[in-house]
């Protein structure tokens, strides 16, 4: 049997005041086990707390009932207190009867008694309570970044600099992401890669970091401060310790004629390539779709021509495995394809083309060498068409997104602008549904486009466009003039919606981390914890949290940086000693628990029984990762068998509640 | 129905979630929003840590009528907890109302943090319909009683 002792608190007089403390004290006392029992006019305080201890260390006592305002405000100071002097913090129950009852119950009796009812139900809970020990678990002192772009860079740097060590992986043949594509970004209109490759050949060099490229992850094991991870490196036929980057082979390989990812196939590039001058690393790939030695075993020019032979046409796929203590997510974003919206003739004429593209019309690494020509016949477009929200914020969104990409109205503006500013004697008309700007700067830059560089902004839809004669015949409505407007335009830019990257739903079910319905990981709290993914140990950064631009990618990479530097720092990590556990004699091994468990805690194995008859045999039973299981217990209620348990809310626990409010 | 007794006071328990519907308890207390005396809470870390084995035993021990709130669809903080609790408890309170428990004494609710006045609405509105039902006379096992 417990010896519980009882402490009712005053709260000054928010308890006392309709609740007869003393008599409340009094009732409690007579309660089997109760050895002790008190109200004071303030628990909480120092003297209050003092009360508390002393009558622990006199009275013996093996559980503690505080009767005093709710759980969520002091159930730790209470703990604490009875932890400072030996009782084990989980034999501390708290009757709620300030919010629940002197607050709302004017009548002193009615308070009175419902207060001993629910003083009653905790004694009845810590008669079951049972002394509960925090597991501990070590930390590995390393972090994982899934996606190399700047979101992932920002990330890995920061946490390099704190001083940890930190993998990158990223699945394309260099690190960069989106970032690398652009021409010029918004609000201040500076070259994307004058400051993105400083931060790329930062990450190369930076000691720390390790970078995966051409990799992808294959399996995730384990949990907060203890993750293992295989990762693939996907053969590229290429040596990379070896290989100098000279570029040689991509410049001899006679198969011309791959379309080129990096300037969204608007131009080719060999079968061996490194996808852009800066790349990081610079490195060349085999592209096994293309190649012909690897296709039909016949060629081998690159083999010949490389100086330092660092070409390997038998390599196969690595697998490493190496262990981490946290994961960031950083995958990242695509446009989404415009091939369903097939009023704008994006699969009809090469002139439409989506923003991505224009971006690379405008830059001058780009397959136009940063001369805006008309992809059709090469000649400088006079009047062009931008069209926002393609695929943005539509409706039964069966063709588009439900949501803003937030990105479009910025960089539309600065492609209109930059459009004006090289070439003066292009029209420029950009179709609307809002032009959202928040943002530092970003509405004066929005007005610049309008008022210095005459750009035409016209509210309203664009219902269709038809090539005829070389040229877009564009329809469309002005809402504000209610008129119909017919443009001939050379070029029509889509500003098309932004979406998570495709393998982003595979990655998130291996890192049980879970996403909305558009495929954008998730928070653990869309306020509180925008960094963190509901599973423990797993961050996110950039836009597959959702659509942002790079001042907001950035700011929040390092804010998963600090998020993680924070976790790897600790040398153990304290668990919740509330969570799962299998009883393993009543276990039938059915999996119906681990159908429910959000976190995947829950694993099975075969252990051996002896059975009444003294033979062995081998069963299949549950078993609660105590570091991974967050201690809801929705386990708990879909055994069958009624194996499993949750401590500090067993069964018995919240049936003896139960119990004690209905007599 | 029946003429309602006056004197009749329900016994009414109410399983709340720890991270929404608990602290929205606390919310009403801290605003001071009354509701019947007759409404006693039970903390579970989720809505769905409330087994089917706690309502049974609550009207078999003469509880009046038992409400489950948990966070809103979306919100739980186990993210799919109080989608299970919704399931069972269909599937729950369609048997009992089959055994005569009838449908208006258990209750599912969604209350969050901030929701202080739908907590105290909620229990208010519970109340009433309980009184309006009168004793669970149907589950109650006289062999529990104490008194
Ligand atoms: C046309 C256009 C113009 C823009 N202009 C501007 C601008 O002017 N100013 C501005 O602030 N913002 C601009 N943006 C937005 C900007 O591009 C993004 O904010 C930024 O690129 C987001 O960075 P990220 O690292 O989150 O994603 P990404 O750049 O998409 O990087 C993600 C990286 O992760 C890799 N990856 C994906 N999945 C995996 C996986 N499963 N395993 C391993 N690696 C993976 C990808 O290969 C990629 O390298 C523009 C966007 C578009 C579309
Ligand atoms: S209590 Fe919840 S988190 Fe823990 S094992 Fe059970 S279902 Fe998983
Ligand atoms: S639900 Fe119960 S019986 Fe089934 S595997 Fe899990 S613990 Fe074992
Ligand atoms: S935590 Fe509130 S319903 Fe799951």
């Amino acid at each position: 049997m417990q010896r519980i002792g009882v402490f009712v608190c005053w709260c000054g007089s928010n308890i006392a005041a309709t609740v007869d403390v003393q008599r409340v004290a009094e009732e409690l006392k007579k309660e089997p086990g109760v050895v002790f029992s008190a109200d004071y006019q303030y628990m909480c305080s120092e003297s209050g707390q003092n009360l508390i201890k002393d009558a622990i260390k006199e009275h013996a006592l093996t559980g503690v009932v505080i009767c005093s305002c709710s759980p969520r405000m002091h159930e730790n100071t209470f703990r604490k207190a009875a932890a400072s002097v030996g009782l084990n913090p989980y034999m501390v129950e708290i009757a709620n009867i300030r919010e629940q009852c002197s607050w709302i119950h004017k009548d002193k009796a009615t308070g009175t008694e419902k207060a001993i009812i629910l003083g009653r139900a905790a004694i009845a809970k810590v008669h079951l309570n049972a002394p509960l020990i925090a597991g501990e678990s070590p930390v590995t002192k390393r972090a994982l970044v899934i996606g190399g772009g700047i979101a992932g860079i920002q990330t890995a740097l920061d946490i390099a600099e704190a001083g940890f060590e930190v993998d990158i992986v990223e699945k394309s043949p260099t690190i960069g992401g989106k970032m690398a594509q652009l021409d010029k970004t918004f609000p201040t209109l500076d070259c994307s890669a004058c400051i993105l490759t400083p931060k790329m050949v930062e990450a190369a060099q930076q000691e720390k970091i390790k970078i995966y490229s051409y990799s992808e992850i294959d399996e995730v094991k384990g949990f907060v401060g203890n993750f293992s991870v295989k990762i693939r490196r996907k053969a590229r036929y290429v040596k990379e310790d070896i290989c100098t980057g000279c570029g040689l082979c991509t410049e001899k390989c006679p198969q011309k004629k791959v379309p080129n990812e990096f300037n969204m196939g608007m131009d080719n590039r060999r079968a061996i390539y490194i996808p852009f001058a800066q790349a990081v690393p610079k490195v060349a790939t085999i592209d096994p779709n293309y190649c012909t030695m690897l296709k039909t075993g016949k060629c081998g020019v690159c083999s010949k021509i490389c100086g330092v032979k660092a070409i390997d046409y038998t390599q196969q796929d690595e697998i490493v495995e190496a262990k981490y203590g946290a994961i960031v997510v950083a995958t990242g974003f695509n446009p989404i394809s415009p091939a369903k919206f097939d009023e704008f003739a994006y699969s009809q004429s090469p002139d439409v083309v989506t923003s991505l593209e224009y971006e690379r019309l405008m830059n001058a690494a780009g397959p136009t060498n940063g001369t805006l020509l008309r992809p059709s016949d090469g000649k400088h477009p006079h009047t062009i068409v931008f069209v926002q929200c393609v695929g943005s914020r539509c409706d039964g969104a069966e063709k588009g997104k439900p949501y803003c990409s937030k990105v479009c109205c910025m960089y539309t503006a600065k492609h209109a602008m930059l459009t004006r500013e090289k070439y003066p004697d292009t029209d420029v008309y950009v179709f609307y549904i809002d032009v959202r700007t928040p943002g530092k700067n970003f509405d004066e830059f929005y007005r610049r486009a309008v008022e210095e560089y005459n750009v035409h902004y016209i509210k309203g839809m664009v219902g269709k466009v038809v090539p005829e004669n070389g040229k877009l015949k564009v329809q469309a409505a002005d809402l504000l003039s209610n008129e119909q407007l017919h443009i001939d335009a050379d070029m029509v830019v889509l500003a098309t919606a932004v979406e998570p990257d495709p393998s982003a739903r595979s990655l998130a079910t291996k890192l049980t981390a879970s996403m909305d319905t558009n495929d954008f990981f998730t928070e653990a709290h869309p306020k509180l914890r925008p960094v963190e993914s509901p599973t423990a140990g797993v961050f996110l950064s950039g836009m597959c949290q959702g659509p942002k631009d790079i001042p907001e990618t950035v700011s929040q990479a390092s804010a998963a940086a600090a998020k993680v530097i924070g976790l790897l720092v600790k040398d153990k990590l304290v668990g919740n000693p509330c969570v799962a556990h299998s009883d393993e004699l009543l276990c039938n091994g059915c999996s119906s628990c681990e159908k429910v468990c959000p976190y995947g805690a829950i694993t099975y194995s075969d252990k051996e029984f002896r059975m009444p008859d003294r033979t062995t045999a081998l069963r299949r039973v549950a078993a609660v990762n105590p570091a991974v299981c967050q201690g809801c217990g929705a386990c708990t209620v879909a055994c069958p068998s009624g194996a499993m348990d949750l401590f500090g809310f067993s069964n018995n626990q919240i049936m003896a509640e139960v119990d004690a409010i209905c007599k | 129905m029946q003429v309602e007794n006056k004197e009749f006071k329900p016994l009414i328990v109410a399983f709340c979630c720890n991270w929404c519907s608990y602290a929205g308890a606390d919310l009403a207390g801290t605003n001071r929003l009354n509701y019947p005396a007759d409404v006693k809470i039970i903390r579970v870390p989720c809505s769905c840590r409330v087994n089917p084995m706690f309502i049974l035993r609550a009207f078999q021990r003469g509880a009046d009528g038992v409400i489950i709130c948990g966070c809103h669809p979306g919100d739980c903080h186990y993210t799919t907890g109080n989608y299970y609790a919704r399931r069972r408890m269909t599937a729950l309170f369609s048997m009992l109302d089959y055994l005569g428990i009838e449908k208006g004494r258990t209750r599912v609710e969604w209350v969050s943090a901030a929701e202080g006045q739908r907590f105290a609405e909620t229990m208010n509105s519970f109340v009433s319909t309980i009184i309006s039902l009168g004793e669970n006379k149907r589950l109650e096992d006289l062999r529990c009683k104490t008194k």
